[in-house]
Order: C-alpha cells, then structure tokens, then sequence
C-alpha cells in the first residue's frame, strides 16, 4: 500500500534522512522505531508532504505522492496524526472532525461520524465540547478520528501513546488492531517497546535517519534495546 | 528530614476542583513519583508548586518556609529547580553558557553590564556539566543537541542553584527504554549525593516502579493512593482506573 | 452638553465605528490564517476612497462603492498569489516589510493616477440629506452606516461560524499545516481570506467618500487607527474589533464632541493603555500560544574573532582618516549613515537580543531630536547641553511605552510600539504651539566651532562609534545574555529566576536612549525637524535596515543603515516616485533573500 524508495530529506541545509525503503501492506501495522532524534517523525513528515523530500519516491496504492503538496496527498488517501494530536482547540469535537471530511473511496464503507463514535464510544459524549477542553487521552482518540473522516488507505500514526495514562493505552492498542482488521495500512513511530510489542506486525529501526534493521519486531528489537 | 510540606492544597478552575485537599510530604535525598490519569491535576499541582498558579487553599512549605503564591523566579531563588516535559533551555547558547546564566541569575549579578558574561563562573559551570555527563559537549549550542542531552542540560541547570527541591515534569518522555534508565539513574545518584528531593511525574511504569522510592496517585484532583511502588501496584482501586491490564 | 448633543454625539461615534471596524475586521480577518499583518491594509482602504471617487461620476455612487469594493478585494487576492504566498515560510518581519513596500508603491500609484490633491467625493444620493433627532439634524448617510457595522459583523459571523468555509478558515487559523494534512487545500483558503480582507477595506475606504476627500496621506492613519482596534479588540477576535471600534470611535467622538479635539489621542491612548493592563490580549482576544513551528533557530553570538575586532577598527580609522581626502557631500551623506547606523543598532538591540519587534522606534529618534530641538528654541540651552539632555527624552518615553509594550510579545507587540509612535507623531503634528506642528522646529545649528561639516562629522563619528560600541558590549554582558535568555525561552528563563520583563523594559529604554541620541545628531545636523523625524516611514526605515543586514547578525544593521541611507539618497534626488522604486527594491530583496543580506551571506559562505 506504501512504498518508500531511497526517501531523502533536510531541514534548510541539515539532511535528516538518507535514503529510507521500507514498505506496508493495507491490513498491516509497520512500527518505525527509534530513539527521539532518529528521524520517525521526519519520515511520517515527510511522508505527508509537510517536510520536502529531496529525492526518492513515495507510493500510495501504487500512485507517486512525492512532491505533491500535503493536502493532495490527504486527498489521495493518507491520513496522518502527529505527535502533539494537534487538535483545533477552538472548534467542538464534531467540528473537529468535520474538517476532516473527505468522499467516500470506492470500496471501502465510509467512515462516517456515526461510525467513528462506534469506534471510540468515549467521545459519543462530548460532541459539542471544545477540542481544548478535552483530557490527552480523548484528544488522541479524536485526532485519529479525525484523520478517518478523510477516508484514508493508510494511516500515518507519530507515536500515539506517548503521554497517555496506561489504561487508555490499553483502548489505543485496541482501536489501532480494529482499524488493522478493516484492512487499513497502518505506519506508527514509537520507542516504547512496550507498546509496539502489542500492535506491530513488522518493524523498522530508525538511527540517525537510517534503516538500521527491519523485519519482525522480535528480529529487530536486539539492536534498539542494546 | 522533610523538604516539602504540602497540606490541604487545593486549587479550582471555575466550578471544576482540579486540586482538592492533596497533602504529602518529600524528605532529602528521596524519589517520589506523582502518578494519575490524564486530567488527574497532576499538571496543575505540578504547577501551583512552581509558583505558575496560586492555590485557593492549604499550605505549601519549602524547609519550613511557605511558598504559596510566590512568582516561579522568587520559588527558583529559595531552591527548587525544573525541569519542563518539553525541554526549555536557551537554544542559541552554548551548553555552557546555559549554565553560565543560571549561576549568574542564582548570584543577582544578570544587571551587570560590562564584564563578560562567558568568563564567569567557567569551572563551576563545568563542574556541573561534568556531573550530568555533558562536559563534552559545552561548546555546542543547545539548539544542536540531541533531546536526551537536552534533559541533562536541564538537570545541570537546575542544578546551579544548589536546589532543595527538583520538579521534573515527565523527565524520560520521548526518550528510548536505555536513555530513559541512564536519566533516572543519573538523577537518582544527584538526589542522594546532594541530598535533593525530587518529585517527578510520569507514564511509564517501567521508569515509576523502578526508580521512585514512593509514589503517589492523583485522581479527579484527589490523593487516592500513597506508598511504596510494590503497594501502589498492587492497589486494586488504582490498577481499575489507571493501570489497566497493561502491567503484565 | 444638552442631552440631545450627547445623543449626536453618540451617533457620531457609532458612524465613526463602523469604518474602524471594517477595516479592522480584515486585518485581523487576515492575520488570523495568514499570520501576516498586513501593513498595507490602510492603502486597500485609501484605494477603495480613490476608485470610488473616481468611478461615482460614471456609474453612480451606490454602484461605484460595490464596484471599489471588488476591485480591491480582486487586488488584495492576486497580490497574495504573487507576492505574499512565497514569504509565509519567512520570518514574520519580512512579510510585514513586504507589505510595507506595498504600501509605498500603492502610495506613489495613486499620486501617479490621482494626483497629489485631496479630491472630494459625491454625496450618496437618496441619503445626502439630514434627518432631525431629537431636535438636532443628523446626516442620513451617518444612520445609514451605523446600520452596516453590525449587518457586516452579522454576515462575518455567519459565514465564519455557520458555514463550512469558515469551519476549514477557522481551522486552518489555528494550525495550517494540520489542516492541509486533512486534506483543506491551504492556498485557495488564503487567497479568498486575503481577497476578502481586502474587500473589507476596499469598502470601508469606498464607504467614507461621502464623509471626507481621498487624501494621499490617509494610509498610514487608517493603519495606525486599525492596529489600536485590533490590539484593543483581541487579534483575531472579530467581535472584539467590534466592541474596540465602538469604543474607540465612542471617545473619539465625545473628545471632538466636547470641544477638545486634541485630547482625542490623549484619551485614545489612556483607553488602550488600560485594556492593556488589565487584558494584555485584548478584550476579547485569547491567550495564543506561541504559533507552531515560528521561532526560528537563533545562531549563537560567539566574541568576535581578532580579526573582526582588526578589521572593525579600520574601518573606524578609515572613517576618521576621510576628510583628509574628501570633503563635501559625502560628509554630509556619512554623516547620516552614522547616525541611521546607531539608530539601527539601538533598534537590533531591542529586536536581535531582546526578540522585540519594534515598528515605531523612530518614536525615540523623534522625541531625541525634539527634546533636543526644543531645549535649543525654548530654553535656549546650548548644543552640549541639548545633546546630552534631548536623548533622556527619548529615554523617558520609551520607558513609559516600554512599560506597556513588555507585556506583549510577537506582532502585538509590534503593532502597539507602531501605536505609540503614530501617537507620538499626532502630538508633534498637531501640539503647534510647542512643537511647530506641521512645519517643525527651525534654526537648530550646532555651537560655532562644530558648526563646519567635518567638524560635525567628527562629532557624530565618535558619538555614534562609541555608542555603537557600548551596545554591543552589553550584548556580551550578563544583561545581554539574559536578554537573550529570555528571548530563546521564557519559561526556563523564569524558572531560573530571571526578571524576563524587567529586563526587557530596562533593553527597551537603554535602546531607546540611543535611538535618542541619534535624533538629537539629526536635528544639530539638519539644523530643523519636522515630524517627519518620528513619522511610520522613519521607524520602517529602522526596520529595513537591521532586516537588509540581517537580524541574526550583530554588524548587519550598520551596513543595511549605509546600504539604505545611500539607495534613498541616490533614488530620492534622481526619480520622481522614488517611493514606487525604494518599495520595489525592498520587495526584491525579501523575495530575493529572505534571511537577509549577511545573513544570506554568512549563509552562502558558512562551510
């Protein structure tokens, strides 16, 4: 569903990111791992379009997405949730992800508000409320939400527990497994072992902007933990 | 012996009572960790310690002395330092100078105008550098460093007011499994060597059972648990609503 | 005052409110997702005066005002697609002298099209009578646009929070980049926002004809009238412009009212000054964090080399060497290089370390130059004297407005040093009987023995070098690192116990001085002022210099203040719109090199 060839890319004139590969399949969850600074969040960044690539290429579903601005490529089916969620505090939680709307994709069923409450029963409440006055853990629950209104093939996905109570770390890993059996291509960045090991079916270990290792989290794990 | 008092400390946002009659206290040299859900008030007692927030009742005593509502550079002055869940330090300085500054501001010399600023205080400041393990570095500006060295940075200026009290926000967020342990280890080794108090909030349980000589858990603004980590753990009340199953 | 002109009065203000608050609604419209303030909003409102004035003859007034109104939103919204949309990953200061170049260039287009005269426009027919209230007669036309304000308020209300435009405008106004990654195609959302903010002003200039001529200098006015509105209201609060609008215009109207029509900015300023205090973001406003990804990466200031400090010393032999080779002109132009280079330096100061954007400085050179000035003329001091004392002036005031402006940061900031000044410049303007007014102060010559041009040369090389040279010093001294503390990080700054505002104000008043002393070579130099010393053109000249030098560099203004002084110079003397051709060259020079020049140097050449 993704695949990303000899992925480059700089801040100004400090490169980041040397040459990634790597690729996911729709119904797969890929973890990035790697230490703060490696370049995960780059690379979903990038990925997005919202750092410029230097060179290599980026497919979506087969289809070029590199050099694209970020909302063709939203549109062309990537959904994306940062690390900081990034929620509009100003608008309500329906609003939220009303912004979000895109059409329907052919052969997929739609996400649809309705179905996204499903998903996560906990916003069901607080629809009106305003996205500044919710707790972490119902803003990430949000942004993910958010990001499926858009209809998206694949989901890019920056370290979605990180801040999080455990429990509500518990109904993450459970979301992000039911979004994997409806057959999304899921790409998520973490460092913590502990949630990766409950989600990944592959993983890549990123250094310093570099695949250090890649295939199962068991294979790649010896070289992060050392 | 205590270093922080805290009793009946409350604090209310509207008709919301984020802080609600929270009392603990902190000796020398002790590790305690600050646990809770998301929107437990762990931020905003966090904050009413630092001096960002003023609380509506109860005391805070720093040595016996209340700090209550006293403006965060006043709080810094009598002795406790910080560090951010977000890294703050002086990105266009050296690592040096980062501490430079702090020992000019804990000795009030910031007002002079002529001498200059990167002469002063060299060895002490390395000193500090070398304590944390940034010695190396120090030349580097901050904006360059890498997010783990960023936290060391923090300690060392904390350090240089001779702090009773350190306050770190979520210290090992965003740091992998090794970095999170070296940073814990290294705080632990200042707390008892200086004989600092430190009082640290935290998500990951690893770093919480691990490090912390006793914590506490903040719930709806309350304290519904204290004691040592095996006791906490074992909690059936805080493992329903915060801990889950992920404990295994 | 009866209780019918009490009444007028009122209506009077809720007139006068209306067009502040269309004006202001679009700068702040605009700013909301753009991030840019738009400096040149007062010249959309000037072009909507001028194209309605010059269409009413033809097709009528009513349709003249629509038609103005369109063709200035048309403009706003290509010049956002062809100039603005490649500065939005600029620094924010750049932009703003971008939209300032505009400003001069939109000026000298209507001198070219219209001509310097002020041109009166047509009486809206149907309304060009008066009606009678409460016994006194009240223009109909007024009523008419007390009506709009709120109709307007109304439709910006409806569209921005009924409509799902204005739920994408309103979202990409928190975070853009996470709107695009939703899928909200960013540039056609700016481009509209831009295009309407600009039809807003279009109208509101287009809707004042009736009121008073389409005058060449009503720009700057309007701009400096919407920033109070804006900061007052709440940035980005369009309610909150409302209700500043109102009030603003309330006072305005009871000053004129009640006889005391100069007191208009007194009361103006005391209104602010204590919104100000009690809510630093406006009435309104929110507390916004800072904007994501902004801040950018501040280099690290390292002691001069040996061979910096070597080559910094010749030049300032160089300099003194020089009347021995040349004399004339060139001593005179040197002259102001060297003052403009201390009153750029003074103003880095204040923005490079100190990270506060000020865009009315030439305030302080201003009030350096009239302390000075009047000493001379009113109390018949002697040149020492006035010299040493006229820059305490400069520092006075910029300790009372320092005051207020430490409490802000980012482009409030900015737009409120900018309110200050344009208050400081009505005062020299129109306090005739102590200032001079429009004509200034004359007859302000140097003590004899100096009074020869490389005597006066010597004179300002070693006050400006030697300022120059203290200014620097601090940047390295504890003050200027803490300064720069507070700057890179003010919450570890304050959790480190440093006075982060107190400081700011003391940086805020030591430039301010400098500024002053500046001002004060000026006037003994020019032998009179005007307001013109103080004026928005003169604080933006401040900022054209330290920004084509480079802000992240320490001797960048002192080469931007000789690179300036000498384009305006050469430019001024040799072309008639040499306003049109100085705001083209900064424009390609923003668009050319948006770090600045060193800094695209030090850039070009690093490594």
């Amino acid at each position: 569903m993704i695949e990303v060839r000899g992925l480059t890319a700089a801040y100004g004139r400090a490169e980041i990111l040397f040459g990634l590969d790597f690729e996911a399949q729709a119904g797969e969850v890929l973890v990035l791992l790697g230490r703060n600074g490696a370049g995960k969040s780059t690379t979903l960044k990038t990925l997005m379009g919202l750092v410029p690539s230097r060179n290599g290429e980026v497919r979506l579903h087969g289809e070029r997405i590199d050099g694209l601005p970020a909302h063709r490529i939203a549109r062309c089916g990537l959904g994306y949730v940062p690390e900081d969620r990034r929620i509009f505090t100003d608008l309500t939680v329906r609003e939220n992800l009303e912004v979000g709307r895109q059409p329907p994709r052919a052969g997929a069923e739609p996400w649809t508000p309705e179905r996204l409450l499903r998903l996560f029963p906990s916003l069901e409440a607080m629809q009106s409320r305003l996205g500044g006055r919710m707790s972490g853990g119902e803003q990430q629950m949000l942004a993910i939400a958010r990001s499926l209104m858009g209809n998206p093939r694949a989901l890019l996905l920056d370290e979605p527990a990180e801040g999080l109570a455990p429990i509500v770390v518990d109904h993450l890993a459970g979301a992000i497994r039911e979004l994997k059996a409806a057959g999304l291509c899921i790409v998520l960045s973490e460092q913590n072992l502990r949630f990766a090991r409950r989600v990944a079916d592959r993983a890549c270990l990123i250094e310093r902007g570099r695949i250090r290792a890649s295939g199962t989290l068991e294979e790649v794990q010896p070289a992060y933990a050392r | 012996m205590t270093v922080l008092a805290v009793k009946d400390l409350s604090k209310s946002f509207g008709a919301v009572h984020a802080v609600h009659g929270v009392s603990f206290s902190l000796a020398a040299g002790e590790l305690l960790a600050m646990i809770g859900p998301n929107g437990a008030g762990k931020s905003t007692c966090f904050n009413l310690l630092n001096g960002q927030l003023a609380p509506d009742a109860g005391a805070i005593e720093l040595d016996g002395r209340s700090i209550a509502g006293l403006a965060p550079r006043d709080i810094w002055h009598l002795g406790v330092g910080r560090t951010f869940q977000i890294t703050a330090t002086f990105g266009s300085m050296s690592v040096r100078e980062n501490v430079q500054v702090a020992l000019l501001s804990h000795r009030r010399r910031l007002w002079s105008l002529l001498p200059l600023a990167a002469r002063h205080g060299c060895a002490e400041a390395d000193a500090l550098l070398a304590r944390v393990g940034m010695l190396e570095q120090a030349e580097r500006p901050c904006a360059l460093l890498a997010y783990g060295d960023l936290k060391r940075v923090e300690l060392a200026v904390a350090l240089a007011s001779r702090p009773r009290l350190l306050l770190m926000d979520e210290p090992t967020a965003g740091m992998a499994p090794a970095e999170r342990d070296a940073l814990m280890r290294l705080t632990t080794a200042l707390a008892r060597d200086e004989n600092v108090a430190v009082l640290f909030t935290e998500h990951d349980m690893d770093v919480v059972f691990t490090h912390a000589d006793r914590v506490i858990v903040l719930a709806g603004g309350a304290l519904i648990a204290e004691g040592t980590p095996q006791a906490v753990r074992a909690d059936t009340r805080v493992r329903e609503i915060y801990l889950g199953g992920a404990d295994d | 005052m009866s209780y019918a002109s009490v009444l007028i009065q009122f209506l009077n203000g809720l007139a006068s409110a209306s067009s502040l608050f269309l004006i202001a609604a679009g700068l702040s419209l605009i700013f909301g997702v753009t991030r840019v303030v738009n400096f040149a909003h007062g010249s959309l409102f000037m072009l909507g005066m001028y194209l309605a004035v010059a269409l009413a003859p033809g097709v009528g007034f009513w349709l003249a005002v629509p038609l103005a109104a369109l063709a200035v939103g048309a403009f706003g919204a290509v010049a956002e697609s062809l100039l603005l949309r490649r500065l939005y990953r600029a620094p924010e200061l750049l932009q703003l002298l971008a939209t300032f170049a505009l400003v001069l260039v939109i000026k000298d287009f209507a001198l070219w099209a219209w001509g310097p005269e002020d041109i009166l426009g047509p009486r809206a027919p149907g309304l060009a009578g008066a009606v009678t209230i409460a016994g006194q007669r009240f223009p109909a036309y007024d009523l008419f646009l007390i009506a709009l304000g709120p109709a307007v308020l109304g439709t910006l209300w409806f569209l921005l929070k009924r409509t799902r435009w204005g739920m994408l405008v309103r979202a990409a106004t928190q975070d853009r980049d996470m709107a695009s990654a939703l899928g909200v195609n960013q540039k056609g959302l700016f481009t509209a926002v831009f295009g309407l903010g600009a039809l807003l002003a279009g109208l509101g200039g287009a809707l004042q004809i009736p009121r008073e001529p389409a005058t060449l200098g009503v720009d700057l006015q309007v701009i400096s009238d919407a920033f109070v509105v804006v900061v007052v209201g709440g940035l980005g609060s369009i309610p909150g412009a409302f209700l500043a609008a109102l009030l603003i215009g309330e006072i305005k109207s009871f000053c004129i009212g009640l006889g005391f029509s100069k007191l208009t900015l007194v009361a103006e300023f005391v209104v602010m000054a204590a919104v100000l205090v009690l809510r630093p973001w406006g009435l309104l406003g929110k507390v916004r964090a800072e904007v994501r990804g902004a801040g950018a990466l501040e280099p690290p200031l390292r002691l001069p080399s040996r061979g910096a400090l070597l080559g910094l010393a010749a030049l300032f032999a160089a300099l003194a060497l020089l009347p021995a080779l040349h004399a004339g002109y060139t001593l005179v132009l040197l002259t102001d290089v060297l003052l403009f280079a201390l009153f750029a330096v003074s103003l880095h100061f204040i923005m490079g370390p100190g990270g506060l954007h000020s865009f009315g400085h030439a305030a302080y050179f201003g009030l350096g130059a009239y302390g000075a000035g009047l000493l001379v003329h009113k109390a018949s001091a002697s040149m020492g004297a006035a010299l040493l004392a006229g820059p305490w002036l400069a520092a006075l005031g910029a300790a009372a407005f320092g005051w207020f402006c430490v409490r802000l940061s980012g482009v409030y900031l900015a737009m409120l040093t900018l309110a200050f000044a344009q208050i400081t410049w009505s005062i020299a303007f129109q306090w005739d009987a102590v200032t001079g007014g429009s004509n200034g102060i004359v007859g302000i010559w140097p003590s004899p023995w100096l009074s020869g041009k490389t005597a006066y040369y010597y004179l300002t090389l070693a006050a400006c070098a030697a300022g120059i040279a203290l200014l620097w010093r601090v940047c390295y001294s504890p003050f200027g690192y803490a300064l720069r503390a507070g700057r890179d990080s003010p919450l570890r700054a304050d959790a480190i116990g440093i006075d982060v505002r107190a400081l700011q104000w003391a940086a805020f008043t030591f430039a301010g001085f400098f500024a002053g002393l500046a001002g004060a070579l000026y006037a003994f130099s020019k032998g009179s002022i005007s307001p013109e010393t103080l004026s928005i053109p003169r604080s933006v000249d401040g900022l054209v210099m330290v920004l084509l030098g480079g802000i992240q560099t320490l001797t960048g203004p002192v080469w931007g203040a000789a690179l300036l002084t000498w384009l305006q110079d050469a430019v001024a003397r040799g072309v008639d719109y040499w306003r049109a051709v100085i705001g083209g060259v900064i424009l390609a020079l923003v668009l050319a090199f948006p770090q600045g020049a060193a800094g695209f140097l030090r850039e070009r050449f690093a490594r």
